[in-house]
């Protein structure tokens, strides 16, 4: 096995249970800390239910549903990866790896032009914008919201691209298994989180009144 | 003289690089030190305005900034860091038998991540300072206020962050890392407290990080999220404030339980009372605790249904609190008691933290908490949490442990006196706060009017007494570095794995890899018999 064993841990068991644990933990933290912008755009839905069904009628459910379609392939395509690294296919695993990176490129490329649309439309919050107070905030948290998931599918796409690149030689500790699943857990989060973006964002709304 | 963790290295380099958590646990204590006089200096100049009762010392606005640099640095500097992130990080990797904790270089950038945050911290005070309170309640952070609001911001941002990756680290040690035998209920209570706290630490933190970004960006770009100009709800930060906030008194009095449940049996040569229903009351502190938020916001406009919730929770969490009063009480019981300074701490954290937490229960009252918001008795109150609870049990710990981190003994007089100095200076100064607040003085002013000069004189010539206590533990602290009698590996005959190594321990804390195959606090005479 091509892992190396840290000083403070004794086995390369103990290692693994530690840093899937540790990321399980930081995931935990992760979604805490969307957590005050999904409180928010539920809080602002009770408070001001009329503008925000108006506001969410201006995002583009094209492109939200295009960008889920390929979000979720991209998680597919993470998951094989990791799968045929633990059976040993290492070429397998990196053009897996390869088509994850690309896939979340095209998300943020989608994700890019759909904000170029809202910037032209006028949808950004501020001093005279033209839609009402509850909308501002709406689409406040829709640019928080979508913006931070952005980041983190940056830094996912950057983490995997580094894992194929040093996957070429098998000599490399990212290429032992167990660390990529850990990469795994991280691109899979940011996969559940958009789950959760779509229908509050692009759905909800649009159902109400 | 043998190999230890102090002379494995002597640069400066072997120090600001280090991966040994005893070396960072010393980085940390040496920074929460700093801050803790920074932020009692701040205090001391309150003390001093509000000992007459006009406003003759400083401005009005100069106040705000006073109680402002107070409350962010004692809180976010050195109340929440300071057990766990100091004491903690020395003791937990040696409570449970381990080399290290699992992410040593994490741990690393926790400390500079720290340091980073405090000194953006303290540039806004030098900069002239913030004026919002330490609570930073919109609209006046984000629409009125003229002061150093988001470097500040940013600066209690930053340390959140080195807060969540110690609390990952301890999570993830303590999952993964105990010593063959050292099942869960072998733990020490220190362990779990620091274990429930770091459960806090990860899941509240990042609320206030996100809810401290939407105050920035609401300030910098004036879009309304929380200002009801802009379209905004102020309720809105109140929620998520507290929502950290609250679950962040428990990241201050949680690790100091830990401390009180050492430190107890040892002296009272007794099992822990109840050592399950401590670990049990210590989890359920740590749940209920993010289910009590509101009470801070009764008079704010929620909903009174949502208040009536608020306060059965609020009464709920007194439950397991008084578990814990009742079991070191018990410990107590028939023990064969000593008097060490340790020891003086920790009985009085238990006293101190009893009236703190039952005037709690005053505010937790609906109808009285209108008359007591915002008076001198809610200062009064968390004070005795804060500072009798948690800094007295801080100072009981570093005491109680400081034979293994320095290896020398403290002079034992000097501390039993220093440790009487601190609670008598403690009671006088906030005992009278307790007063005025039920008579109607309100918090956060420069100024009163006559009637209430009586037991602010009082106050402030406590809070001279509390200071002297305080300067005391650094001078014969210090001296005993060099002059201090060297201390055997378990001074105190007491039976946590970190006594089991030298004092001060190797880098890799034991020579050979510990096996539990006893209960914790086994301070039956037959244990000793055994240890001895």
């Amino acid at each position: 096995m091509n892992g190396q064993v840290s000083p403070q841990f004794s086995s390369l068991g103990q290692q693994n249970a530690a840093a899937t644990l540790g990321m399980w933990v930081f995931l935990a933290t992760e979604l805490m800390f969307f957590g005050p912008l999904f409180f928010g755009d539920w809080y602002g839905r009770l408070h001001f239910p009329l503008e925000f069904a108006a506001a969410s009628r201006h995002t583009d459910m094209v492109l939200g549903t295009a960008n889920t379609a390929i979000l979720l392939t991209s998680s597919f395509a993470m998951a094989n990866a990791v799968e045929a690294l633990a059976a040993g296919r290492r070429t397998t695993a990196r053009a897996m790896l390869v088509a994850t990176a690309v896939l979340g490129v095209a998300f943020l490329a989608v994700k890019g032009l759909e904000w170029r649309h809202d910037w032209q439309g006028h949808l950004f919050p501020g001093r005279g914008s033209f839609l009402a107070n509850g909308g501002q905030l709406f689409f406040l948290l829709y640019f928080a919201l979508t913006g931070l998931h952005a980041v983190h599918l940056a830094i996912g796409i950057v983490l995997v691209l580094a894992f194929a690149l040093a996957m070429r030689h098998d000599t490399s500790a990212l290429a032992e298994p167990g660390r990529l699943r850990v990469a795994g857990l991280y691109w899979h989060f940011v996969d559940v989180v958009w789950i959760f973006l779509y229908p509050i964002l692009y759905l909800v709304g649009r159902a109400a009144g | 003289m043998e190999r230890n963790y102090l002379t494995a290295g002597y640069s400066l380099k072997s120090w600001l690089t280090t991966r040994d958590h005893k070396r960072i646990a010393l980085l940390y204590l040496a920074a929460i030190t700093a801050f803790f006089f920074i932020g009692g200096a701040a205090a001391a100049l309150i003390r001093l305005e509000l000992a007459t009762a006009p406003g003759d010392l400083v401005s009005a606005d100069t106040y705000n900034r006073l109680f402002t640099a107070h409350g962010v640095i004692m809180v976010w500097l050195f109340l929440i860091p300071s057990i766990p992130s100091g004491l903690g990080n020395f003791l937990m990797p040696l409570m449970i038998g381990a080399r290290d904790l699992a992410f040593p270089r994490l741990n690393l950038l926790s400390w500079y991540i720290y340091v980073a945050g405090g000194i953006m911290i303290l540039t806004a005070l030098f900069l002239g300072g913030v004026d919002t309170g330490w609570t930073f309640y919109t609209p006046y952070s984000t629409l009125f206020s003229n002061s150093h609001v988001v470097l500040t911001l940013l600066g209690v941002f930053v340390v959140g962050f080195s807060s969540i990756l110690t609390g990952l680290n301890f999570i993830v040690t303590v999952h993964t890392m105990r010593a063959p035998g050292l099942t869960w209920f072998r733990l020490p209570l220190f362990v779990w407290a620091n274990y429930a706290t770091s459960l806090i630490l990860v899941l509240a933190t990042p609320v206030l990080a996100m809810t401290l970004l939407l105050v920035g960006i609401e300030r910098i770009f004036q879009v309304g999220i929380f200002d009801p100009a802009l379209g905004g709800d102020p309720l809105l930060f109140q929620h998520l404030f507290w929502f950290y906030s609250h679950p962040a008194v428990y990241i201050m009095v949680l690790p100091a339980m830990g401390v009180a449940s050492e430190i107890i049996p040892c002296f009272a040569r007794k099992r822990v009372f109840g050592y399950r229903f401590m670990a049990y009351a210590i989890l359920g502190i740590a749940v209920i605790g993010f289910l009590v938020w509101g009470h801070h916001m009764f008079v704010s406009g929620q909903a009174m249904y949502a208040s009536l919730a608020f306060s059965l929770l609020s009464f709920l969490v007194a439950i397991p609190s008084a578990i814990k009063v009742f079991n070191w009480t018990a410990t107590l019981y028939k023990g064969s008691i000593t008097f060490p300074a340790p020891m003086l701490y920790a009985l009085g954290f238990v006293g101190l933290f009893t009236i703190g937490g039952l005037t709690g229960l005053y505010l937790a009252s609906l109808a009285l908490d209108v008359h007591l918001t915002d008076t001198y008795f809610v200062v009064a109150h968390f004070h005795y949490i804060m500072v009798g609870g948690s800094v007295m049990a801080y100072l009981g710990a570093v005491h109680f442990w400081w034979p293994k981190i320095s290896g020398r003994l403290y002079p034992e007089t000097w501390g039993r006196v220093a440790a009487v100095v601190i609670f008598f200076g403690f009671n006088l100064t906030f005992f009278p706060q307790y007063l005025l607040g039920a008579q109607g003085m309100p918090r956060r002013y420069h100024a009163y009017p006559p009637e209430f000069t009586l037991l602010n004189v009082l106050s402030s010539a406590g809070a001279a007494l509390l200071a002297v206590g305080y300067l005391l533990p650094l001078a014969y602290l210090a001296w005993s570095v060099f002059r201090g009698q060297r201390a055997t590996g378990n001074p105190w005959r007491a039976t946590g794995l970190e006594w089991q190594t030298p004092s001060p321990p190797p880098p890799d804390n034991f020579a050979e890899p510990p096996v539990v195959t006893r209960e914790p606090y086994d301070y039956s005479p037959t244990g000793e018999e055994i240890r001895q």
